[in-house]
This record gives C-alpha cells, sequence and structure tokens, in this order.
C-alpha cells in the first residue's frame, strides 16, 4: 500500500537478538563491563514518524469518515525520543562494524542490586500460590510502598501517604495529568524541557498550531532557561498560565533549582493562582545543597504537584514505577481539590502499577536498598557524569550541568543540535540527543546523558577528544 | 466552599466522592485555603460520584465495618483469584533475577512492547486472519488502553456504547469531552448514543434504529451480560460500520471463555480491518489483574477520512503518553503464550467457567431468570420491576454477597445484577447455597 510505505515498519531494524527470558540465555555472552561492546538496542516494530506532509491514500482504499483529531495533527514529528533510535538504527544499518555507543535516550544500563530483584521474584512465585496471590490493587497503589514513599522522601514536609499515587511512570502521570487539566487551562514550560510535556499539551488541545519561525507551539507559554540567567526563567517577563511545567534537576540541562529560585517559583505560583508541576525524577542525583522537593518551600502544597520516578533511581526504566504527589490543600478556582479528579482519573483511566513492580519499589526503599540501588547505583552514573563533564571541559566547550543530574549539557554556539548529532553519530558512532528536540531553547547545544557501562562512556570519551581536539 | 477532609481511615486506601464520604468524614471549612485559579475542568464535573468499581469496594468495607464477623464472599468486582500458574511466575521471576545481571538486564523497552510477545500474541489469537505483529501494542491493560484510544480519538468524535457496557467506556468518554452533559432523569449523556442490549433483542441492538456514530464500543463477550455476539451479528456490526464510515472499539478481554463458536476477534469478520480496532488483556485470561497487561490491535488498514493511519497516531500516543507495559509482566505474558504455559492458563480459565456454570444452575433452580455465564465469567440476572442497588442491598445484607447492581453499567442495566465468576470454588458453592436459602 503506498501510504504504509511513507510509513512502513521497520522491523527489520529492531535487533535484539536476545530471546526474553534472562539470565541464561545465549544473549551476548561476551559482554563485560570493560569491553567496548554496543548495546543492544530497545525493541522497535514502529512506524517511522516522518514530519512530512500527509497525503491521502488511493481513491481505492477505504477510509472511515472519522475525522482525524486535529490536535493529533499539530504535532510536528515522532515523540523525540523515537526519532533519535531511528537515526541510530539507521546508522547501525549503515555501519554494521561499528561499536555504537548510546549516550542518547537516558537509558540505565547497571544491573540492579539483587536485593531490589529478589523481592520481586520472591512477589512473582508467590503469584502462584494461595496465600500470596493477590489480583486487582488499589490503583492509587499499595499503602506500604505509599507509606515508604512518604517517608522516605516527604517526611516532615506536611505530606500523608494518601497523598501519593503510584504509577507505571512520570512520562504516564504526566499524561494523566493533563487529562485531568483537560483543554481550556493554559500552561508553561521550561525552554529548553522534556518534551512530554509539550507533547502531550498538544495532544490534549491546550495548543494552537505549531509556528515554524519560532519552532513553538501557540499559546504554551515558553520560559527561556539559558546559561545567561542561570537556567532559571525571569518570572518578571513570564504572563501568568494556569500550569507551570518544572523539572529540577533539570532534563535537559541538568540545572537544579536554589532554595531561592524555588520560592520565587512558588510565590510567582500563588500570586497568579497557578498550579505547578514539579519534575523531581532527578533529585537524588543532586550534590548540592539545593531542595530535592518542591514541598521542602513552605506554601508550595497550595500550589504544587510532584511527579517522580524509579527508573533513574534503580533502574527501573522497562520495569515501570513512579509516583505523583498531590496534596490535599491544592483546590481548583472553586474549592474542588485537585486530588479527588486526580483520583478520579487514576481510577478510571489506569488500574495502578504492577504488583511486581510494586514489590520491587518498597525493597528499593528498604534500608539496604536505599543504600543499595538509590546510592551505590547513582554514584555510579554520576562517576560517569563527571568523566564526560572533565571532557568536553579539556576540550574547551562551555559545559552545564551534570553535577545535580546525570545530564551534561554541552554548548555549540552557532550550530544547528541536529547537525551536530549527526556529525557526532556519524564521526564517533556515539549518539547523543540534539538540544533543539526539547525545545528551541535547547538548539545549539547537544545532551549528552550518562548512562552507560563505565567502558563505554570512557570509549565514547575518548572519541570525543579525537574529534575535537 | 468547604474543604473536605480525606482521612486515612480503616476503609480502603481509596478517596472517595462527597456523595459517599459525608456519611463517614467530617466535612471542615477552612478560613485561609488558598484557591488556584485553575478551573476546574468541567468534563470531570459531569461525572457522577465515583468510578463504578471503587463504589462497590466502599460499600463492602463500610458492610464489613459494620458487621465484623460477616463472612463475605465478593462475587462483586471481576477480580481473579487463583494462583498463576508456576510455569509463568517461574519465567516472570527468572526475568527479575536476571535484572540483577549484565545479560539479562534491560532498560527502556519499546513502547510497542517487546517482538516475541507482540509475535506471540499475533500468532496466539490472530493466526488466521492475518494481524501482523507490528499491528498489536502491547499495554499495561485494556481500562488504559481505553483511556488512550480516547486521548487518540479527541472531544470531538461522537460515540456510541452498548447499554449496559463496562463503564469505562462512558467514563473516559466524558473525561475526554464527547458525552455532553448527563441527563440526571435517564441516566443517559446527551452526546452518547446508546444501543440497548437486552433478552429482548438478543443483546444486539437493533441497528437499524441506531443512529450513526464515529465510534462504536463493543465488548464480546460482553461485560456485563455474558453475551458473546454470533458471527452473524458482528457481521451486521461491521456492515453497518462500513456503511457509516464508523470505527468499532472492540472488546474481547473474554474471548477465551467463549465454549461455542462465536467469533473470539472481530477480525473474523470480513472487512472488520478496515474499521475496528481490538482491545484485549491478560487480566482474566491469565490472572494479570495485578501483574498488568494487555494489548491493543490496530490494523495498518484503518484510516481517518483524510486517509491518514490510525495506527500512527495510536503509536504516537504511546510513544508519548505511555512507556510501554513493565518487561517482567511481558515475560509472564510471553510464557503464557507458550504452550504449556497457555495450557496453565486455560486450566483458570475453565475453572471460573466451572463456577459460573454452578451459580447458573442455582439460579436456575430458583426460576430465576439468568443471563451468560457460559461464554463470560459474569452471570446477568434479571429481577423484573426490581431497583438493581435495593437488590445490591438486598442480598448483601441478607446472604452477605458483594455483587454489581446493573445500573451501574448504564440505564439499560436496572432490574438486573451482575454476580461475577470470579471465586475460590468453596466460595461459590457457598454463595450459591445463600442464594438458594435466600430466594427458596
Amino acid at each position: 500500500m503506498p501510504l504504509l510505505q511513507q510509513y512502513h515498519f521497520n522491523a527489520s531494524l529492531s535487533s535484539s537478538s536476545s530471546p526474553f527470558v534472562a539470565p541464561l540465555s545465549a544473549f551476548n555472552s561476551s559482554a563485560s563491563r570493560n569491553k567496548n561492546v554496543s548495546l543492544p538496542p530497545p525493541n522497535f516494530g514502529i512506524c517511522r514518524c516522518v514530519a512530512t506532509p500527509q497525503e491521502a491514500k488511493t481513491q481505492t482504499a477505504y477510509k472511515t469518515n472519522v475525522s482525524r483529531n486535529a490536535n493529533m495533527g499539530k504535532l510536528q514529528a515522532g515523540y523525540l525520543f523515537p526519532e533519535v533510535a531511528r537515526r541510530r538504527n539507521a546508522h547501525k544499518e549503515k555501519y554494521p562494524d561499528a561499536q555504537v555507543i548510546s549516550l542518547g535516550i537516558g537509558d540505565t544500563t547497571e544491573p540492579i542490586p539483587d536485593v531490589i530483584t529478589s523481592s520481586m521474584s520472591k512477589k512473582c512465585q508467590a503469584l502462584s500460590t494461595l496465600e500470596g496471590y493477590s489480583g486487582y490493587g488499589a490503583e492509587q497503589g499499595e499503602k506500604p510502598l505509599r507509606a515508604a514513599i512518604r517517608s522516605t522522601f516527604y517526611a516532615d514536609l506536611g505530606i500523608d501517604d494518601d497523598d501519593i499515587f503510584v504509577s507505571d511512570g512520570a512520562k504516564c502521570d504526566i499524561s494523566r495529568l493533563q487529562v485531568v487539566f483537560g483543554s481550556n487551562v493554559t500552561m508553561a514550560v521550561q525552554d529548553p524541557s522534556y518534551p512530554a510535556y509539550v507533547d502531550s499539551s498538544v495532544i490534549m488541545g491546550q495548543t494552537g498550531q505549531f509556528q515554524k519561525d519560532v519552532e513553538k507551539y501557540a499559546n504554551i507559554e515558553y520560559m527561556d532557561c539559558t546559561p545567561e540567567n542561570g537556567f532559571f526563567p525571569d518570572l518578571s517577563k513570564s504572563p501568568r498560565t494556569d500550569i507551570i511545567f518544572f523539572c529540577s534537576p533539570n532534563n535537559p540541562t541538568g540545572a537544579a533549582a536554589t532554595r531561592e529560585q524555588l520560592t520565587r517559583l512558588v510565590q510567582f505560583a500563588k500570586d497568579n493562582g497557578s498550579i505547578i508541576v514539579y519534575d523531581s525524577a532527578y533529585a537524588l542525583y543532586m550534590s548540592d545543597d539545593n531542595p530535592r522537593s518542591i514541598f521542602e518551600i513552605p506554601g508550595a502544597r497550595e500550589v504544587a504537584i510532584e511527579t517522580s520516578s524509579f527508573s533513574k533511581y534503580a533502574g527501573f526504566t522497562g520495569v515501570r514505577l513512579g509516583w505523583t504527589v498531590v496534596p490535599k490543600e491544592l483546590l481548583f478556582s472553586d474549592g474542588f481539590p485537585v486530588a479527588r479528579d486526580f483520583n478520579r482519573v487514576v481510577c478510571t483511566c489506569f488500574n495502578g502499577a504492577s504488583t511486581v513492580a510494586q514489590a520491587g519499589g518498597l525493597a528499593c526503599l528498604s534500608p539496604e536498598g536505599l543504600k543499595q540501588a538509590m546510592h551505590e547505583v547513582i554514584g555510579f552514573y554520576k562517576g560517569n557524569t563527571e568523566i564526560i563533564v572533565d571532557t568536553f571541559n579539556s576540550l574547551g566547550f562551555k559545559v552545564y550541568g551534570g553535577r545535580n543530574a546525570p545530564y551534561v549539557w554541552v554548548h555549540f554556539p552557532g550550530r544547528s543540535s541536529w547537525d551536530v548529532f549527526a556529525e557526532i553519530l556519524e564521526k564517533t558512532h556515539v549518539v547523543t540527543t540534539p538540544g533543539s528536540g526539547f525545545g528551541p531553547g535547547g538548539e545549539g547545544f547537544v545532551r549528552v546523558s550518562a548512562f552507560g557501562h563505565r567502558g563505554n562512556v570512557l570509549e565514547a570519551c575518548k572519541r570525543f577528544r579525537q574529534l575535537y581536539k | 466552599m468547604y474543604k473536605l477532609l480525606i482521612c486515612n481511615s480503616t476503609l480502603s486506601d481509596k478517596l472517595f466522592d462527597p456523595g459517599c464520604l459525608h456519611t463517614s468524614f467530617g466535612i471542615r471549612k477552612e478560613k485561609k485555603d488558598h484557591y488556584t485559579n485553575v478551573p476546574r475542568n468541567a468534563n470531570l464535573e459531569k461525572l457522577p460520584k465515583g468510578y463504578l468499581f471503587p463504589e462497590i469496594s466502599l460499600r463492602q468495607h463500610q458492610h464489613l465495618e459494620q458487621h465484623p464477623d460477616a463472612s463475605l464472599i465478593s462475587l462483586g468486582i471481576g477480580d481473579t483469584t487463583e494462583p498463576v500458574p508456576d510455569i509463568v511466575t517461574s519465567r516472570m521471576a527468572d526475568f527479575a533475577s536476571g535484572l540483577s545481571t549484565l545479560e539479562g538486564y534491560r532498560g527502556y523497552g519499546a513502547e510497542q512492547g517487546n517482538k516475541e510477545l507482540r509475535k506471540a500474541i499475533a500468532e496466539t489469537f490472530y493466526k488466521d486472519v492475518n494481524v501482523k505483529d507490528s499491528e498489536v501494542f502491547v499495554s499495561d491493560g485494556a481500562q488504559c488502553d481505553i483511556a488512550r484510544l480516547q486521548l487518540l480519538l479527541g472531544s470531538r468524535v461522537t460515540a456510541s456504547v452498548q447499554d449496559p457496557s463496562f463503564p469505562g467506556y462512558i467514563d473516559t468518554s466524558v473525561i475526554i469531552g464527547q458525552a455532553g452533559d448527563l441527563d440526571h432523569e435517564t441516566g443517559r449523556y446527551h452526546r452518547l448514543e446508546y444501543m440497548k442490549c437486552g433478552p429482548e433483542n438478543k443483546f444486539f441492538p437493533d441497528l437499524r434504529r441506531t443512529s450513526s456514530t464515529d465510534v462504536i464500543f463493543f465488548c464480546s463477550p460482553n461485560n456485563p451480560t455474558g453475551h458473546a455476539a454470533t458471527r452473524q451479528q458482528l457481521e451486521q456490526l461491521v456492515k453497518f460500520a462500513k456503511d457509516n464510515g464508523s470505527i468499532i472499539v472492540f472488546d474481547s478481554a473474554y474471548a477465551t471463555y467463549i465454549s461455542d463458536d462465536s467469533p473470539r476477534s472481530i477480525f473474523e469478520i470480513p472487512g472488520a480491518k478496515e474499521v475496528a480496532v481490538e482491545i484485549s488483556s491478560f487480566s482474566k485470561f491469565a490472572g494479570f489483574t495485578g501483574v498488568r497487561l494487555g494489548w491493543t490491535v490496530v490494523p495498518s488498514e484503518l484510516c481517518f477520512s483524510n486517509g491518514f493511519p490510525v495506527i500512527h497516531d495510536f503509536n504516537r500516543v504511546v510513544c508519548t503518553c505511555f512507556n510501554g507495559a513493565s518487561n517482567i509482566a511481558q515475560a509472564g505474558g510471553l510464557a503464557c503464550l507458550s504452550s504449556e504455559g497457555f495450557e496453565g492458563v486455560r486450566t483458570r480459565v475453565n475453572y471460573y467457567k466451572e463456577n459460573a456454570e454452578i451459580l447458573l444452575d442455582a439460579l436456575a433452580s430458583l426460576n430465576i431468570k439468568a443471563y451468560g455465564g457460559q461464554n463470560a465469567p459474569y452471570v446477568w440476572v434479571h429481577f423484573p420491576g426490581m431497583n438493581s442497588w435495593e437488590v445490591f442491598d438486598m442480598i448483601l445484607e441478607k446472604a452477605n454477597i458483594i455483587t454489581v447492581p446493573g445500573c451501574g453499567f448504564g440505564p439499560g442495566g436496572e432490574e438486573f445484577l451482575r454476580i461475577s465468576a470470579f471465586g475460590h470454588r468453596e466460595s461459590i458453592l457457598e454463595a450459591a447455597r445463600r442464594l438458594k436459602a435466600l430466594f427458596s
């Protein structure tokens, strides 16, 4: 079918050769920490999302009478990370012998500590027993896990266990929050920012059309976050919006907002009657003394929701577990508690995170789990980040982030970030992420993520040094 | 405005709507409450009370509070009870342990699902109807997929639902903004088309009397009525969709419960690929209600009116609003579809089907008209002239059995009660005994 060739399914490019059952599979038995072996990409049998104009099908092919959702039509291209993956896969096809190193998609690589996986394993086995079998869990999450999240992350911050909603990850929660807010709210994002905020806003119908000249969607407020303003927006220049998405430590810039900055943000939200959606998925990567939760700021419970994730803390990117905190004090303009609507959406549009993943989450938050999962593994990735920062610094680049987040934000003044991405990929076989994928404010920057086996990170840095010496 | 106290009480950890809360909690007005200036989503205001199943849970807990010694039998929420076969859980356990090793660690999976699992689903369920693995999207369950489909479809499409039907279709339709306002008298939303399905029309709508809508939600075998549409009925449905340019969202979550030769997939009907998506789930098939795994099939032939393939947009929603089902759940899914695993989960399905038979027999012996139960794990019991919440209350009060009142599934469910067949055999037998005692 002619149309389908434009959207052909790259089944042949997706290529994890390993059978699903681990660990006794024959998968890549020569892989070791010290070898420069490319890791298998995620499985992709996806259609290629391209930004070309859509052609109608041939006259003879049947079409329904259902109009395409105009909001979907506003999206410019595929979601950023599948695009990056597509280019990586195309590159691998072009250079089948190249040892491609992925520092693009922020995908964790290190095995999960035993203390955590053994609890998940046990939970799986228990499902085969009468006493241990459990069916539907509470959509909001298992009580002990909610309590553990509260006591680990929100102790003494006035947050209750039942303010916490366990989920299958922050990205999913962002969309559920958008469903709660609906299409009649305005929103602001940092520029650059994690693309799910903008994309979910477009899908929800909160935005106007994409304006090619400025590379922004109409009706979204983009708050510049640049080296010049310390990656914190000038709030005096920011018009009021209903919702403000704020990520700290930031993806992609790595900037961690200070207490003073967040106090101003909370005040701004209070003065304007706005709701902050605060993404703290990287909080444990902080080296500095900055707030780890928005709720450390007095008054924040009345203006903010916080979302977070086990993905980057515990290597749960595939296991799928996160949470969102919606304080009781947060009210819509008519006094209706936001948590009530969030609960309704969670009960209607979701059915809870996997009980196996939740068992893992509980183990993560045990004393041993915290020590191993959180601190050792995070420490490892922070070690990677340092190596990358040092490399680019030594090459004379202006480098940001890296200290409080597993991302390094490298400046390539005057250059197109997709060009730099392509150049790095072509010449060093290293995948990064072009800054403009995070918004027009990301143009001229490239994000290098610090997730990878140490050997691969060292090798990638060696190649950077060769390229840019 | 009053600020509601949401207490973490002995009741389940669910938040409840004001309508239910005032009986159990106090309401306190705070003078210094900060109200944001963010308007509440008007669509959420149109939803009545809480979602049906948490409502049932609430009543269950209230009953237990009042009668702590009651031996309550839950035949309400369709929650599976029997352990998952070893072959499946051991693979899941191995996979989980494998995440602690270099070779076995996996990070992000494809949002569309693990390739092998997609293939296995296509081969197991759609072998003879040419569904490609690239058309299968693995998810964390049908309820979540319904919401994602609604997000994809947007607020401007019109929808029809069977009446009665699984409340998720209506509730998500309201939330997205398709359904218009609720008419409190009829219990119907103004912009939704309700297709009555009752004994009088063999649980299949009279399509000649049905207005056309963009989207048609159709569940077969049906929750709650248990009816499995015949091939002839589904042919009519596909023709109706084709004539009207509609898209059918076909929910086949209970297909493995079919006893006769009713179609197990909409794609068994010629032409369906151009008019339908199919959603399904491992929940009731494999006992994965807590594990969370399902799938949706979006044929590549299915196009919007401008020729744009629906699959393209669904993929975009899946990549943007979702991050894939848990890889451990997917490992379990793959094990379920191995020949040994499939055999194992089939025995559970048969176990629940036998439960349904026991309930049907009990009701038949009481001369109570009951439908379903043969192709689905639900028995749909008729209490002519009675209010379904009253019947629910009566059975709860006098027999300590939780069921689901038919009106929770739509106005067409009034006078009916849904009894689910999930439970340990002893519970089912005991429930049958109690029903006989109550109604004879």
